[in-house]
């Protein structure tokens, strides 16, 4: 079966003066998928979504949404896409339930819907108590669950978030990703960036960016059989000697603690990871637990971005 | 029908934030009547009480006369006398007076034989308009002169005082100062309008909305076209309440005016919206329009008497004819069909900026 895309973009880039800020970069993203941006911030993630809207003009290449290109289409575009800005962008003097009316009023529903529209989006996005509050005293929580209820009130084929849950607790950033889910399972496509690991795991795939470049993409799971490097996880009772004793070893390429333990990366260039890490602790008589593990988001994304850098430097 | 939906979204849209907004609600209000109150009060160009001083060499009965009837006048307000001409200069240098007057001692023998002037004004010319009240003085008959003598010659021509007879400022003013207002508020009510969207992001979401430029645009400007015509009513209620400033013309002609020339205001400022990165830009720009409007429109000074090239200029801001318009109406009693030419530089002016707003006003970031 043919798997249907609903984005695509060739050699997108965008520069800014002398500033390359997203270089040479291709997507392929399928219809129904939740696909993640991660990267740090100044990592071309925003502006690539800009230019995915049609909000920026690509200094070369070209995208197509749905089929449409980015450049030509990008009116038509506007029906069809539902993008929640980084900053919160509804009117903060005007209340909730005002701002839904507005936007529905905007995207020209009509008359009849309009009502009954915006009181299901209160409903499902738990807004209802909150429909008279000026949306300027929201929570960053409620902000962003109206932001995404305005983003989706046209019913877009495709969502493009930009840093949605920035400015949101924990509790709220999950209830928002099961919304996410909820709206990916009726169909549309969502484009979502961000830089927490725990998030950019939740997609089905992602794409990880550094300076304005593509590193990597795929499913979470395909990207971390891709990495060159093993990833060992050591409890000892003594972290930092250990630390110490293998941070000096030209076989390790990263040593990392967390808590009482360590993630150290070696590069699958060797062949029993275990034995090596046991072979340099046993003469200082670190006692340990040494476990391979599969590689997290964080590890990965630190390989790759390592492994760009070393590539750049030679 | 979308787009009218969508016009009318945004005209909502502007009227609830506009009353949520007190301070804007406070302008709308407040400027037209503290600038009505205080200008109206304040410009005044039938000038009286002058600082002056005076110094009497020859202090007989005929010169303390004198001072009497000149101070009588009202004209000028005494303040000290001083013992010579010297010290007069010193206080008109001190800006302690605009006037003075030195009588010397052959006072007497000067008025009776009136050879020669009687005494001497020193004026404070640097300002033309005190040079003009000294020139009122110096024609002031000497009754006080006690010869007999052949009656005055008639003055050559008799003036007759059209439409303001008793010579208030106010009535001249009062219609001015609506033009003067709305060119404050509805510029820049508007130039601020765009660009605090941009400010507060909210326009990163609405150009990825299907709305299109002109509706953005119009219903941007007809919620201010209704606060601007409020505004035109405060101020010409007012100015008859406080300063019995007459309309001879049909008000209907005023609102059509007033119409179109809030227009070509609310135009401009949409102009200056989408060029202004900053509100304190649009600000800035706002007032680069407001001077010259009030300096070289004819609302300050008579447009004939401007040299051709600010002439010229002035014809390029819509204030300079909605002066002609509203004095003609209010003022005249004039018919709006006799000045179709006013109201057509104004429309003109209105599509010129209108269009250059949409053009410039792109729905993308870059």
């Amino acid at each position: 079966m043919m798997k249907k895309i609903a984005i695509t973009a060739s050699g997108l880039t965008m520069r800014f003066g002398s500033l390359m800020a997203v270089d040479n970069v291709d997507l392929e993203i399928e219809k129904g998928s939740i696909y993640g941006f991660l990267g740090p911030n100044g990592s071309g993630k925003s502006t690539t979504i800009r230019m995915l809207c049609g909000l920026l003009t690509p200094s070369s290449g070209s995208a197509t949404v749905m089929g449409m290109d980015t450049k030509k289409d990008s009116e038509s575009l506007k029906q069809k896409i539902g993008y929640m800005t980084q900053r919160f962008s509804l009117y903060e003097d005007l209340s909730v339930k005002e701002n839904l009316q507005f936007i529905s009023e905007i995207y020209a529903v009509p008359r009849k819907q309009r009502k009954p529209r915006v009181a299901q989006l209160l409903e499902s996005f738990s807004l209802t108590d909150r429909a008279k509050q000026r949306s300027g005293t929201l929570s960053g929580g409620q902000k962003q669950r109206l932001a995404l209820a305005a983003a989706t009130l046209h019913k877009p084929e495709i969502l493009l978030l930009d840093e949605p849950t920035s400015a949101v607790d924990p509790q709220n950033r999950r209830d928002f990703w099961e919304a996410l889910f909820e709206l990916a399972e009726q169909g549309t496509t969502i484009l979502v960036s961000t830089h927490y690991m725990d998030e950019a795991a939740r997609c089905h795939k992602l794409a990880i960016l550094d300076e304005g470049v593509k590193v990597a993409d795929g499913s979470p799971r395909q990207l971390g059989e891709s990495i060159s490097s093993h990833v060992v996880e050591i409890e000892a009772d003594d972290p930092n000697r250990a630390r110490l004793c293998l941070l000096g070893s030209e076989d390790i390429s990263s040593v990392t603690q967390l808590g009482i333990k360590l993630r150290i990366m070696i590069p699958k260039t060797i062949s029993d990871p275990l034995q090596l890490v046991n072979s340099k602790l046993q003469p200082e008589n670190i006692e340990a637990k040494t476990e391979q593990v599969f590689p997290d988001l964080e590890d990965i994304f630190v390989s790759l971005t390592q492994q760009r850098r070393e590539e750049l430097d030679t | 029908m979308k787009s009218l939906i969508r016009i009318f979204a945004v005209m909502r849209k502007e009227f609830l934030q506009m009353s949520r907004d007190r301070l804007t609600f406070g302008m709308i209000v407040g400027i037209p009547l503290i600038q009505l109150l205080m200008f109206g009060y304040a410009i005044n160009t039938d000038v009286r009480n002058l600082s002056a001083a005076y110094v009497d060499e020859s202090d007989t009965h005929i010169s303390r006369e004198f001072i009497a009837d000149i101070t009588a006048s009202q004209v000028i307000v005494m303040k000290q006398r001083v013992a010579s001409v010297l010290e007069l200069e010193h206080l008109l240098n001190d800006g302690a007076i605009s006037i003075g007057i030195a009588i010397p001692d052959d006072f007497d023998r000067r008025v009776l034989e009136r050879d020669r002037q009687v005494a001497q004004l020193l004026v404070d010319g640097a300002d033309p308009i005190i040079a003009g009240v000294a020139q009122q003085l110096s024609a002031m008959p000497v009754r006080f002169d006690s010869q007999a003598r052949p009656p005055q010659e008639a003055a050559l021509l008799e003036v007759r005082n059209y439409y303001n007879p008793e010579r208030r400022t106010a009535v001249n003013i009062v219609p001015g100062l609506v033009g003067v207002i709305l060119t404050m508020t509805m510029v820049l009510f508007t130039a601020v309008a765009i660009v605090r969207e941009k400010e507060r992001g909210n326009l990163e979401l609405l150009i990825n909305t299907p709305i299109k430029t002109p509706e953005l645009m119009l219903g941007k400007i007809f919620p201010y076209i209704l606060i601007g015509l409020i505004q035109l009513a405060l101020i010409l209620g007012l100015g008859w309440y406080f300063f019995q400033v007459p309309i001879h013309g049909s008000l209907i002609h005023v609102l059509a005016a007033a119409s179109v020339f809030i227009a070509a205001n609310l135009s401009l400022g949409l102009l200056i919206s989408t060029v202004a990165a900053t509100q304190f830009q649009a600000m800035q720009m706002t007032f680069f329009i407001l001077l010259p409007s009030i300096l070289i429109s004819g609302f300050m000074f008579p447009f004939d008497g401007m040299p051709a090239a600010a002439q010229n200029i002035a014809e390029f801001l819509p204030l300079t004819h909605f002066n002609r318009l509203i004095r003609g109406i209010v003022l005249r009693g004039a018919d709006i069909t006799s000045m179709l030419d006013e109201l057509l530089a104004l429309a003109i002016f209105t599509a010129v900026a209108l269009t250059l707003a949409i053009l410039r006003f792109s729905k993308r970031l870059d």
